[in-house]
């Protein structure tokens, strides 16, 4: 793609189009800039033969108006040594004369009117426009679909999905994509395992289009692949691993308000646009660029779904607790991902209790069981509490750490009951650890998340995997745009 | 808006294939490495491998994976290859 030159030279610009009431309005005014100031020039957007009687550029290509930054018309421009210096939209007298220095200019006209959208910025053509103008900025293979083939089903062939269908990602709507980022589309992000690549903010965009995100998703998207892209998280090895775990992305922030993220009623479910794609994203992005593929380097015995998506805001706004990214040293007024490897979630049933104690202890039974009730210390879990059982701990007054605290005491194991072969299980720790007491978690390795709906005395348990350097640690990353 | 040209999503990585070297008409005078991944009971399987190559005349050198998570360190993955004249490598599991 060749990038077309910006047209604007130096002197007065006016930019207008004969659809506009406004600009219909100001020909009196552009007949008298016309003589008096000769370094003015006229781009007319639609009807070239607009303003009549007087001599104007077609800007039918819209060149003018996109290097302009053209969003209404009429727009009348200064610009000295290639820098604009002057601007003023639309129709106020006021500032034409100021600018101008014409002081009875358009004396019979009334003092002020808006200007109209200009061309440049319909949302019909906005989109080519991007590649058009600023289309050099991509650097990937064009793939063009022979006529008779079916876009959708040329992607499922060429291998490019996850066995949903996916957007096509077009140049234009890639554009579209990189506009909710300030970050050059060239820039390395991360080098993406398994096949070690580069991997740029352009290869992210493409595949957030195919995952249906919108631009504003972007820097989300970003973020989560920084941070399974690094050495702690290690998302080589969770995307070989035989066990079923893939990446759980924990968003933290106002931003995940902003952007319409879902943290209440299904919130690990389906039915929101951006928890959903962001997620999906994430996962394209390893399968396309990383080349991480079930059956190749993906080894799962069994996976889960949320292999597709796994993606989810916090409630920070109804919570008694601070939020896993305070807990984990961020500013609440910071928007985060938190990457945790994880397995598909259970659900943890306690109608009952209305002491904070009896729900700690159902909590840590149910946590026991994460991958084994014999297994300690290997594998960390995320515990994502509903708004009904977070009130329970609320009332008595327990804070974040409180219930953490108060759960790992239930969960120190005596060495007798987990050993080989106790309990008629062959699974279990070495016989030489049959008098000692053995926490089911690492120190830090039960995450706590407030999410879900109001109504529901239940919570889920999403368990992890192989824990810290031997695994994966959580890894937590600030959210720019 | 057309979607007959799309941005290829992938890499493009271009593949290079290597032409294999001759293989070798026995073990004996041989330097073989055998790459201990670090998962549990591994040892066991590699120290039986170990006395049976020795038997046949070959020389055998242990090499371990600081966790079977991660891909071998580059470190490690150049000592094998200027210390052994053959390495014997199988997918865990």
């Amino acid at each position: 793609m060749t990038q077309i030159k910006n047209p604007l030279r130096d002197g007065w610009t006016l930019i207008v189009k004969r659809e506009c009431a406004t600009c219909v309005m100001v020909v009196p005014v552009i007949a008298r800039l016309v003589r008096e100031l000769p370094s003015l020039t006229v781009y007319t957007q639609d009807d070239p033969k607009f303003p009549d009687g007087i001599v104007s550029i077609s800007d039918a290509d819209l060149s003018a108006s996109w290097h302009a930054d053209i969003d209404t018309v009429p727009t009348l421009i200064f610009r000295e040594k290639g820098i604009e210096t002057k601007r003023t939209v639309g129709w106020l007298r006021s500032e034409w004369r100021d600018l101008t220095g014409i002081a009875d200019l358009g004396s019979e006209l009334p003092e002020f009117r808006p200007g109209c959208g200009s061309m440049s910025v319909d949302p019909d053509v906005i989109d080519k426009l991007r590649v058009r103008f600023g289309g050099a900025v991509l650097h990937s293979r064009q793939i063009e679909f022979a006529s008779a083939e079916d876009e959708f089903e040329a992607m499922f062939s060429r291998g490019l999905t996850d066995g949903l269908p996916v957007v096509p990602p077009t140049p234009e709507r890639v554009m579209r994509m990189l506009s909710g980022t300030s970050r050059l589309p060239q820039e390395v992000v991360a080098i993406a395992p398994p096949d070690l690549v580069e991997l740029t903010i352009e290869k992210i965009a493409i595949n957030a289009v195919m995952a249906g995100c919108l631009p504003e998703y972007l820097p989300w998207v970003i973020a989560a692949v920084e941070a399974i892209c690094t050495d702690e998280y290690n998302i080589h090895g969770v995307l070989a691993t035989t066990m079923p775990v893939g990446p759980v992305i924990v968003c933290n922030g106002p931003g995940t308000r902003a952007i319409g993220m879902n943290s209440g009623v299904n919130v690990l479910g389906q039915g929101n646009r951006a928890n959903l794609t962001i997620g999906r994203a994430v996962q394209l992005i390893i399968r396309n660029v990383g080349g991480g593929r079930p059956n190749e380097v993906d080894r799962a015995s069994h996976g889960h779904p949320g292999k597709l998506s796994f993606c989810f805001a916090e409630d920070e706004t109804n919570s008694p607790f601070t939020s896993l990214a305070v807990a984990r040293g961020f500013d609440a007024s910071q928007n985060t991902v938190t990457v945790f490897t994880g397995e598909g979630p259970r659900c943890v049933v306690d109608q009952l209790a209305r002491e904070p104690e009896a729900l700690a202890q159902t909590l840590a039974a149910c946590l026991r069981t994460v991958h084994h009730p014999k297994l300690p210390f290997a594998f960390d879990a995320l515990l994502v509490v509903s708004p009904e059982h977070a009130r329970v701990f609320a009332q008595a007054n327990w804070n974040r750490e409180r219930v953490l605290q108060e759960i790992h005491a239930r969960l120190q194991m005596p060495g007798s009951e987990i050993v080989r072969g106790a309990g008629g299980m062959a699974e279990g720790v070495q016989e030489a650890f049959k008098d000692a007491t053995l926490p089911k978690f690492r120190p830090g390795g039960l995450l706590l998340v407030h999410a879900g709906g109001v109504a529901g005395l239940f919570s889920s348990i999403i368990g992890g995997w192989v824990s810290g350097a031997t695994g994966s640690d959580p890894v937590t990353k600030l959210v720019t745009a | 808006m057309s979607n007959r040209v799309i941005l290829d999503p992938t890499s493009e990585k271009k593949f290079t294939s290597r032409e294999l070297l001759a293989r070798p008409t026995g073990l004996s005078g041989q330097t073989i490495g055998l790459l201990d991944i670090s998962k549990a009971r591994g040892d066991i399987f590699l120290n039986q491998l170990e006395s049976r190559l020795t038997a046949a005349g070959a020389k055998v050198l242990r090499f371990r994976k600081p966790t079977f998570t991660k891909p071998a360190p580059v470190d490690l993955r150049h000592e094998i290859a200027t210390k052994c004249t053959l390495v014997i490598e199988a997918l865990a599991d």
